[in-house]
């Protein structure tokens, strides 16, 4: 017993030693609130972005800075933690419909788009989006579309192409729905050509009554995709773009997986704003500033695999070598405007009894 | 019957033991995947200790999890001896009571409810942030006092009263009779406590994610924000790194146990 207790207390010592480096005087802090793996951290000898700042800020201000970088699992977490007042972040990165709703709760501050000239970078097709129609409270970060993932080797090529590969009954047992209510209702919705924002109940019992004739051929997944699909156990599920290459990456022998877009799909966008509690706006603009920069921003758009808004990073020869031709047509598909098909289908935050309905219509869905 | 709990005990060795084996085994892949083994290679342990975030992540948690154990100790066995020493039988109940609500109370409510609190001081006396490393503190605090409580009050009982007495008796002040003779007979039960505080600390979510404070982030809470993408295998490293300091923990402190048993035996004889 004893020696446990000293094994406890030269352990405590161990972390109290750790400790030893406090906060020290005159340092200048960012904080910064982001999702988890967002952004090149340095691993795999990508860039270490947060490090890369804090030198350069110290180079070209003369000042030490420190940045506490945090990170977050859902939009809502983000919402709740700053809502509460109990925290300050001086940058957040929340999605496209947290974005309008906190702007509507006046818990974004206007930026100041002179402290940020590499906005200029930010392609045309990305500005007047709905959640900020004057571009007045933030820069795109990147974004996403959802496609269709399939295993090659098991799945007859003229079967794909529509969402009904997801409903088809040969692949029954090896299909993957979003356990989501949102996205599995966007896959039904889609698929029938309805509006995904709409505030009809009689359109989402329509998409309900889709999902539950779908019931008896899907399990319902998250990231659970990931394993499932590069092992081959299912062969069909619909992801985001970017994803679909890091489970290209660790398929296993045998798996044969490709990749496309249904004519109609939800568009997610990402973007950097500057909620209300923030502390040193300069700083923070200086940071947006500086991620969209060319080196960062092509380090990040890399790590992340998602596409980019940024101009510097889709036109950059590096960039485009790195990634390769058919993830450039994946990431990048040819849309007419980015802006008109985003405006349409992409979903938007519903009222609270909408939601609510969606909800109970989505246990129903599990449930029966 | 034999084969029976033979077969039992296995099937629930498995149930215990498979999920940590795949980690093990999988920190050890080279490519990301959970399902297709690639390779052997060391790489994930090689980005776990470039990866400067989760270090300090693991760094914040081990400091809270050590200072928040060692403190509800000292306060819970406090506590216990004060509790034990009540007259009053009714006045008992309710202490027992109201010590063990931190432990019953669901993780989110009382999470949610010193987030409030916090925020509510914190505006009180005009601070733009109430949330620190020491609002977390206090909240680990709170949820690991009735653990340790709950070790200490049973051996107070198990003790005999007159071993204190007998040593008063004999000329040492209460202070001294408490430090000298009650102490280290409820010893076990504050090791117990303090290791249950501590584990508790270590893996707690919801109540952490309510009240951390900028810039300090525990590693709970850094691979829960992972699954918006996957979780990389540096965690799996790191799960197996933990696993194996802790194993190597429980190996170190049963050693000097086993002595003293044999120690006993033999002197029974």
């Amino acid at each position: 017993m004893k020696k446990l207790l000293l094994l406890v207390l030269s352990a405590l010592a161990l972390a109290a030693l750790l400790t030893g480096c406090g906060s020290g005087g005159g340092m200048l802090t960012l904080n910064v609130y982001n999702w988890g793996e967002y952004i090149s951290d340095g691993s795999e000898g990508s860039l270490d972005t947060i490090r890369e700042f804090e030198s350069w800020y110290e180079q070209e201000h003369g000042t030490k800075l420190k940045v506490n970088y945090d990170t977050y699992t859902s939009n809502e977490d983000m919402y709740a933690k700053l809502s509460s007042g109990a925290v300050s972040y001086d940058v957040v990165i929340p999605s496209d419909y947290m974005i309008a709703r906190m702007i509507s709760e006046d818990m974004l501050l206007p930026l100041n788009y002179d402290n940020i000239p590499n906005y200029q970078y930010i392609g045309e097709d990305f500005r007047g989006l709905y959640y900020d129609e004057e571009d007045k409270y933030t820069v795109p970060y990147t974004y996403g579309v959802v496609g269709i993932i399939y295993n090659a080797s098991k799945v007859d090529e003229a079967d794909a192409g529509g969402w009904d590969l997801m409903w088809n009954e040969k692949y029954s047992g090896s299909i993957l729905q979003f356990n989501n209510s949102r996205d599995a209702f966007g896959t039904a919705m889609y698929k029938l050509g309805l509006d995904v924002n709409s505030t009809d109940r009689a359109v989402w019992d329509t998409a309900f009554d889709e999902l539950v004739a779908q019931r008896p051929h899907v399990s319902y997944v998250m990231d659970e995709i990931y394993n499932l699909m590069e092992s081959g156990e299912a062969d069909i599920g619909a992801y985001y773009a970017g994803d679909y290459f890091t489970m290209l990456d660790a398929q296993a022998e045998g798996v044969d997986l490709r990749f496309y877009y249904p004519e109609h799909t939800n568009y997610f966008l990402d973007a950097m704003c500057i909620p209300s509690s923030c502390q040193n706006q300069e700083l923070a603009e200086c940071f947006i500033n500086f991620m969209l920069s060319r080196d960062v921003a092509v380090a990040n758009a890399e790590y992340i695999s998602y596409a980019s808004p940024n101009s510097l990073v889709v036109n950059d020869p590096e960039y485009i070598e790195d990634m390769g031709p058919e993830a450039m047509e994946i990431l990048y598909p040819e849309l007419e405007s980015f802006r008109e098909s985003y405006n349409l289908y992409a979903y938007r935050n519903l009222d609270a009894e909408t939601l609510d309905y969606i909800n109970t219509l989505w246990e129903n869905v599990k449930i029966n | 019957m034999k084969t029976v709990s033979r077969v039992y005990t296995a099937l629930m060795l498995v149930f215990l033991f498979a999920p940590i084996a795949i980690l093990l085994f999988f920190s050890f892949n080279e490519g990301k995947s959970l399902s297709v083994f690639s390779g052997f290679s060391l790489k994930w342990y090689q980005e776990l200790f470039r990866d400067r975030d989760t270090l300090t992540a693991v760094k914040n948690t081990l400091v809270l999890a050590c200072t928040a154990s060692v403190v509800s100790t000292v306060m819970g066995t406090a506590a216990a001896v004060g509790i034990s020493r009540l007259r009053s039988k009714h006045l008992r109940g309710v202490m027992d009571t109201v010590t063990n609500i931190p432990m019953v109370n669901p993780d989110i409510i009382t999470g949610i409810s010193l987030m409030m609190m916090f925020v509510f001081i914190g505006s009180f006396f005009g601070m733009r942030t109430s949330l620190s490393f020491y609002t977390m503190l206090i909240a680990h605090i709170t949820f690991c006092l009735p653990y340790v409580i709950l070790q200490v009050l049973p051996k107070l009982e198990q003790m005999d009263p007159s071993l204190p007495e007998a040593a008063m008796d004999l000329g040492c002040t209460p202070l001294r009779a408490f430090f000298k003779v009650e102490l280290p007979e409820i010893m076990p039960g504050i090791v117990t406590g303090l290791i249950m505080a501590f584990t508790m600390s270590l893996d707690d979510f919801v109540i952490s994610y309510f009240t951390q404070g900028n810039g300090f982030q525990t590693l709970p809470i850094r691979i829960y924000s992972m699954t918006k993408k996957t979780v990389t295998p540096k965690m799996y490293a790191l799960a197996t790194i933990i696993f194996f300091v802790i194993l190597a923990l429980l190996l170190v402190s049963n050693i000097p146990d086993r002595e003293q048993d044999g120690a006993a035996k033999r002197k029974n004889k």
